[in-house]
């Protein structure tokens, strides 16, 4: 172990007492797992519960936490500030390279689909990571900027893509006419939501945010008749290169441009249209961002009350983030549905916008390359784990927790607020401590 | 008439339950203002649990019922108050004094964990177990339709009393109870007079867990089956149960536990089962709206 090639250099660390404090944790570690991890019950052939034990992955994980547990004692409380290790000039070196890190990506996302051609598993991910990008920058808006916890956004997700697919189905609506109207269906949606709660606390907010998502996803669930009820709705219209069908006609996009008829059209187009949308949403929020607005969205997030005091109306103010990020989740969410063709209740439960509020908070809450490098991060590493797909939520939790510990401002980058007088502090502890709560 | 007296049986039944696990909910919220989001995690852990330790003794040749189910109760009660304990020493413990909205974040964090680390452990089916207490008695005979109550709703409805008589006194006449009532009126006022403010924080996690795990216990007998998610559902209920009852508010809780059980088992009766859940989740927001300090709870002022 390495850690104990450098006990001898650190003669204070008191051995008994690091020994008693793992074995502490190994005893609350056994309490823990004995039952649930050392005992796994499975339903036999007669229908009742039986019993393995497994008492090797018992030992295994105490042993680990013991191991961990010492290895901490010895070492200290603190965790290692690696930040302060790093040479300055290293730093700047990478705050330099960040600012064409953007960049890069960004070339390297308009190329992808050029690079990939022939690559029909590569291509997809695009999109899906494309999305998640779109998805995280708008609830970016919500979560970073205004400091709104909203744990509905699947909801808003949920109402864009319904929206096409019914506007679609029912009235034979194209895409390109639909997707500004489900953006705002869904805006209305989260005015409609926001303009009751917004005078709630934080925490309210989310747990109410929550129930909103809840609320609509049952109701797409049982309300059979307009929905489709659990089956959801398919056959949704596939988009069209603005009038212009992918298919192997002689109207066809292939036949139109003279080109040879593959289906890899269809998906080339998808990307750039999702990167476009994406493309949108930075911009807007970045342009949003120099407005009084946007100022006001950071104030909002750094101390409500200062915010109140200085005559900034804060419910117009949650308002106008709430419905400018339920409308870009809507946008999303009918490119979502006209993607897969299909849609049903499944797609849009709590874990969904559990995945997408973790992308924000491990990309660093309000920054936006913060929030595309997480995305892209946490989706690759699915793919590259599939296997491994079980522990994927697990080790998401983990993720917030650890990240809310080390580095609350996110893990990949962190954004201070566009204006601020004096130097900004990275966490506002004494602006929390000044709230005096009771 | 008889459908409706039934009706109440079963939503005081459910109301019970709720209301065990809105006390966690509202000790939390009342001393160190969070939300704490894996509550009802602690309460589907209490569960499985409860299931695993029942099964068990069952096969280490404990058959008697009731001695079974009593060592199961003291079982379940210690390591779901293990499990709420570490889980504030782990998540919520550091983020004492970090922004406003990373205590909430790293809850949801640890709920998430919860839940997976239970799907991981046990599998993501669902869990059956035969009915342990059986009968009833019938209380009122008519030609149509006979008011029963089982023995386990007896048992629901009597150990939840006792179990809010004992809390009660815990809360009203031991050092703790004072300890946590000083921490709840203002934490660092009672720092400054001596009250070990993180014991106190941690203990009443401890004390509202194994209150959660009572009821998981009682759902696992009334329902006969669990699964890795149903705290999630029977989390947030739970919470509406403390919203509206007043959140900070102990009777609160419980009388707003009793009132969204019997909401909740009246909507089902007389209009649609299949938006139960919704109903619940409305109320949530209408409360919230309308009545933010609940019906037993006092206005927040928000102080500078």
């Amino acid at each position: 172990m390495s850690q104990a090639a450098e006990t001898p250099a650190r003669p204070a660390v008191d051995l008994v007492a690091a020994l008693k404090s793992a074995s502490l944790a190994a005893l609350v570690a056994f309490g823990l797992f004995s039952l649930l991890i050392g005992i796994r019950t499975d339903q036999g052939p007669t229908g009742a519960l039986e019993l393995t034990p497994r008492f090797t992955l018992l030992g295994v994980l105490v042993a680990i936490v013991f191991v961990g547990a010492f290895a901490r004692a010895l070492l200290g409380p603190e965790p290692i500030d690696f930040a302060s290790h790093v040479p300055d000039e290293l730093t700047a070196a990478v705050a330099q390279l960040g600012r064409y890190f953007g960049l890069a990506l960004l070339a390297f996302a308009l190329v992808e689909p050029v690079l990939f051609y022939d690559n029909r598993y590569l291509l997809d991910l695009g999109i899906l990571v494309l999305t998640y990008v779109m998805l995280g920058w708008g609830l970016n808006i919500v979560v970073g900027l205004a400091g709104l916890l909203d744990l509905g956004y699947v909801a808003f997700y949920a109402v864009g893509a319904y929206s096409y697919a019914l506007l679609a189905q029912n009235f034979g609506w194209s895409f390109w006419i639909c997707l500004p109207l489900a953006g705002c269906l869904a805006a209305f949606w989260g005015v409609l939501l926001g303009f009751p709660v917004l005078r709630l606390r934080g925490d309210y907010l989310a747990i109410v945010t929550l129930a909103f998502g809840e609320i609509i996803r049952l109701v797409l669930l049982n309300w059979q008749s307009f929905t489709g009820g659990p089956n959801g709705i398919s056959g949704i219209p596939r988009p069209s290169f603005f009038g212009i069908p992918f298919t192997d006609d002689e109207n066809g996009f292939a036949a139109t441009f003279g080109l040879e008829y593959t289906a890899t059209h269809r998906i080339v187009f998808l990307y750039y249209v999702i990167l476009a949308l994406a493309l949108l949403t930075n911009w807007v929020t970045l342009r949003l961002r120099r407005l009084p607005i946007g100022r006001a969205w950071e104030a909002l997030r750094e101390d409500e009350i200062a915010c109140r005091s200085l005559g900034i109306n804060t419910t117009t103010t949650k308002l106008t983030a709430f419905a400018m990020g339920a409308m870009f989740g809507g946008i999303a969410g009918s490119f979502f549905a006209t993607r897969q063709g299909f849609i049903s209740p499944e797609s849009f439960t709590f874990s969904e916008s559990a995945l997408v509020l973790a992308i924000v908070v491990l990309g660093g809450m309000g920054s936006q390359l913060g929030v595309a490098v997480s995305a892209f991060a946490m989706l690759a590493g699915f793919e590259l784990f599939r296997q491994f797909a079980q522990y994927r939520m697990l080790v998401f939790g983990l993720a917030m927790v650890l990240i809310m510990i080390w580095r609350p401002r996110g893990l990949v980058s962190t954004r201070t607020p566009s204006v601020s007088l004096g130097k900004p502090k990275p966490v506002d502890v004494e602006a929390v401590r000044a709230e005096g709560r009771g | 008439m008889e459908y409706f007296f039934q009706q109440l049986i079963n939503g005081l039944t459910l109301g019970s339950i709720y209301g065990l696990i809105a006390i966690g909910y509202t000790m939390v919220y009342g001393i160190i203002g969070m939300i704490n989001f894996a509550h009802g995690d602690v309460f589907m852990v209490g569960a499985f649990i409860a299931l695993i330790a029942f099964l068990l003794l069952v096969a280490l040749g404990v058959t008697a019922i009731p001695l079974a189910l009593f060592l199961v109760l003291l079982i379940a009660m210690a390591l779901a108050a293990l499990y709420g304990w570490v889980v504030e020493r782990i998540a919520y413990r550091p983020l004492r004094h970090s922004f406003r909205l990373a205590p909430l974040i790293s809850a949801i964090g640890m709920s998430i964990i919860l839940q997976n680390y239970v799907q991981v452990a046990q599998g993501a089916r669902v869990k059956p177990l035969p009915p342990l207490i059986q009968g009833g008695y019938t209380l009122i005979e008519s030609d149509v339709f006979a008011v029963q109550v089982s023995n386990i709703q007896i048992i629901i409805v009597l150990t939840t009393v006792a179990l809010m008589t004992i809390f009660a006194r815990l809360v009203g006449s031991t050092r703790l109870g004072r300890d946590m009532r000083a921490c709840e009126q203002d934490l660092k006022m009672a720092a400054l007079l001596g009250v070990d403010t993180d014991r106190t924080i941690s203990l009443t996690f401890v004390v509202g867990a194994a209150l959660a795990a009572v009821a998981g216990i009682m759902y696992l007998l009334y329902y006969g089956v669990i699964d890795f998610f149903i705290g999630f559902v029977a989390g947030v209920k739970a919470f509406t149960a403390a919203v509206l009852g007043g959140i900070g508010s102990l009777p609160g809780a419980m009388l707003g536990g009793l009132l969204i059980g019997l909401i909740e088992t009246f909507w089902s009766a007389y209009f649609s089962i299949e938006y139960k859940d919704v109903a619940a989740f409305s109320i949530l927001v209408v409360v919230l709206i309308f009545l933010p300090s609940g019906i037993l709870g006092r206005p927040e002022v928000e102080k500078v």
